[in-house]
C-alpha cells in the first residue's frame, strides 16, 4: 500500500495531528490579535476617535510625522550608502561592524536613550564637546530625530543591503562592458534592481520610526508640540485622558497595519518577478 | 511573629519619591517576618492608580498626593475608612552640583534660556511645584510662573526622572521633594520657604480586593510604628508618628 501512497503535502492529516498544530497555532494567534480587536472595538464603541481633534493629539500626530518622516530620510540618504559598500566590498572586521550596525535594533529601548544621553547629552562624552560649540541636542525635536534614526536606520540598511547584494554582477557586467559609466550602472541599473529593497527597508524604518517611546523619552524629553510624539501622548495621555490615550493609538494602529502592507505588497511582488 | 495567611507575597505600589524609603522599609519588614517577600512596585502615583485600575495585584497603594487615593476610594478599590497619612513632604528647587546656569535664587528660574525640566502636571510632584510657583507670583509678580513654566523642556513622567536629568547635568534645575534632594546629595538646593511651599501629604492603604488582607494590615502598621517611620524620616520625609 505504501508504493500508492499520496503525496504528504496532498494529504490531509490525522485529527490527533491536526489538533495538535491548530490549538496552539490558536492560542498565540488570540494573544496576538485580541488586544488590537479589543483596542480598536473599544474606541470605536465609545466614539473616541472624536477626540482626534484636541490640540495635543494633533500636534503629537504631526510631531511624529514631521520626525519619522525626516528620520527616515537620513536613514536613506547615509543607509543606502553604507548598504552599497557593505553588500559589495570585503574588508577586514566587516562583519563585527555589521553586528554594531544591527546592535540598536535589539537593544531595549531604556538601553538606547540612556546610551544616547550619555554620548549626546550636554554632559555627555561626545555632547560636552557639541555644546562647546554652541549645540545642545537634549530636549530639541533635533534629539526625537536622532533617536528615531537610531533605532530605525538599522532596519533599512539591512534591507538595503540585502537588495544590493541580490543583484547578479553578470548584468553588471554586461553593461559595463558596453560602455556604462559608473553613474549610469548605479542610476540605470543597481538602484532600479535594488529599488524595491530600498523602499520596503525604508517603509519598515519609518514604521520603527513613528513607534519609537523608549529612547526618546529618555534622550528628548518630553514636552508637547518639541518632543512630545504620538507614543509619549499615548503614555502620558493615560493619566489625563484614556480616550485621547485610545484614540491615537488607533491611529497609529492603522498607520503602522498600512505601511506593513505596503512593505508586503513589495516584497510579494518581488518574489513574483524572481519566480 | 509571622502570619495565619497562607500566602507569603506582599505587592506594594507605592510614588516614585518613596523609593529608597520603601527598599529599605520593605527590607526591614522582611526580617521581623522571615517568611515574606515584599515586592515594590514604583512609580507615578497617577501610573499606579491606571494599573490598580485595570486590576493588577497590588495589596498596598502608597500614594504621593490624596487625589490619586480618592480616586481610587471613589471608584471602590479602596475602602473609604481605609487611607491613613503617613508622613508629609515639601518641594526644593535642586541645581547640578556644577550649576552649570549659575542660578543663586528662586527668581533666577525666571530668567530667559534656561533648560529647567519639572514631572508632568499629571504627577503629584508636578502639581506641586506648580502650586508653589502659583505662590511665588505674589513675591516676584504675575509674570514669574509663565516665564518659568517658558524655560521647561520636559515635562517628566515621573519625580525620579526629573532628579536623574538634573544629575546628569542636562537640566539646568528642577523642583522636587526634599526627600528626593536628600537622596541625591551631590546636588546643590535652594530652598523654598514655608509660607509659599506645599506641604504634600502620602496616604497608604490596603486594596480593598487584596488576598493578603491580614499581612497587608500588618505592613500599614509597620509603616506607621516609629520603626517604620524612622527610615521615612532618613529619607528626608516629615513622618506623622515622630
Amino acid at each position: 500500500m505504501s508504493q500508492f501512497r499520496k503525496p504528504f503535502f496532498q494529504t490531509k492529516l490525522s485529527p490527533l495531528t491536526e489538533w495538535l498544530f491548530v490549538l496552539p497555532s490558536l492560542l498565540l494567534l488570540a494573544l496576538l490579535a485580541l488586544p488590537v480587536l479589543a483596542l480598536l472595538w473599544r474606541a470605536g464603541t465609545e466614539g473616541m476617535l472624536s477626540l482626534i481633534a484636541q490640540p495635543s493629539a494633533v500636534s503629537a500626530l504631526r510631531l511624529s510625522l514631521i520626525t519619522s518622516t525626516v528620520s527616515v530620510l537620513i536613514a536613506t540618504v547615509t543607509g543606502t550608502p553604507l548598504a552599497f559598500v557593505l553588500a559589495r566590498r570585503k574588508f577586514p572586521g566587516k562583519a563585527f561592524l555589521e553586528l554594531v550596525i544591527d546592535l540598536p535594533v535589539v537593544l531595549p529601548p531604556s538601553v538606547a536613550g540612556i546610551a544616547l544621553l550619555i554620548a549626546f547629552g550636554r554632559q555627555g562624552v561626545f555632547g560636552s564637546w557639541l555644546s562647546s560649540i554652541g549645540l545642545t541636542l537634549p530636549f530639541t525635536t533635533t534629539a526625537v530625530v536622532l533617536a528615531q534614526t537610531f533605532v530605525s536606520a538599522p532596519l533599512f540598511v539591512r534591507a538595503a543591503r540585502i537588495g544590493f547584494a541580490e543583484i547578479e554582477h553578470q548584468i553588471v557586467e554586461a553593461a559595463y562592458v558596453e560602455g556604462s559609466n559608473e553613474w549610469q550602472l548605479f542610476r540605470y541599473l543597481m538602484f532600479p534592481l535594488a529599488g524595491r529593497a530600498v523602499l520596503s527597508g525604508a517603509i519598515l524604518a519609518w514604521t520603527r520610526a513613528i513607534g519609537e517611546f523608549g529612547a526618546t523619552i529618555l534622550f528628548a524629553g518630553n514636552l508637547e508640540g518639541v518632543t512630545q510624539t504620538m507614543p509619549l501622548a499615548i503614555y502620558l495621555g493615560l493619566e489625563r485622558s484614556l480616550g485621547i490615550a485610545l484614540a491615537l493609538s488607533t491611529v497609529l494602529v492603522f498607520v503602522s497595519f498600512l505601511l506593513l502592507l505596503v512593505t508586503r505588497r513589495l516584497e510579494n511582488h518581488k518574489d513574483n518577478i524572481s519566480s | 511573629m509571622g502570619t495565619s495567611n497562607t500566602s507569603h507575597t506582599l505587592t506594594v505600589y507605592a510614588a516614585a519619591s518613596l523609593t529608597d524609603a520603601f527598599s529599605e522599609i520593605g527590607k526591614a519588614f522582611e526580617t521581623d517576618y522571615p517568611d515574606v517577600t515584599v515586592v515594590l512596585n514604583f512609580g507615578g502615583s497617577q501610573n499606579l492608580r491606571t494599573q490598580i485600575e485595570q486590576g493588577a495585584p497590588a495589596d498596598v497603594f502608597a500614594s504621593a498626593n490624596t487625589k490619586e487615593m480618592n480616586t481610587l476610594v471613589t471608584n471602590n478599590f479602596v475602602n473609604a475608612d481605609a487611607p491613613h497619612i503617613f508622613l508629609t513632604n515639601q518641594l526644593v528647587v535642586i541645581l547640578p552640583k556644577d550649576n552649570p546656569a549659575g542660578i543663586t535664587s528662586l527668581e533666577d528660574l525666571s530668567s530667559p534660556d534656561l533648560k529647567l525640566v519639572l514631572a508632568a502636571e499629571e504627577v503629584p510632584a508636578g502639581r506641586y511645584a506648580r502650586q508653589v510657583l502659583d505662590n511665588l507670583n505674589s513675591m516676584f509678580g504675575a509674570d514669574y510662573k509663565d516665564n518659568v513654566l517658558a524655560n521647561v523642556v520636559s515635562n517628566e513622567d515621573n519625580i525620579r526622572q526629573a532628579v536623574t536629568k538634573v544629575q546628569l547635568g542636562e537640566a539646568d534645575a528642577s523642583i522636587v521633594y526634599v526627600s528626593d534632594a536628600v537622596a541625591a546629595p551631590e546636588l546643590q538646593q535652594i530652598e523654598i520657604p514655608v509660607d509659599v511651599n506645599v506641604i504634600a501629604e502620602y496616604p497608604i492603604a490596603r486594596l480593598a480586593n487584596s488576598q493578603n488582607t491580614e499581612l497587608a494590615n500588618e505592613f500599614i502598621a509597620y509603616v506607621l510604628s516609629p520603626a517604620g517611620q524612622a527610615p521615612l524620616k532618613k529619607w528626608g520625609f516629615t513622618p506623622v508618628n515622630p
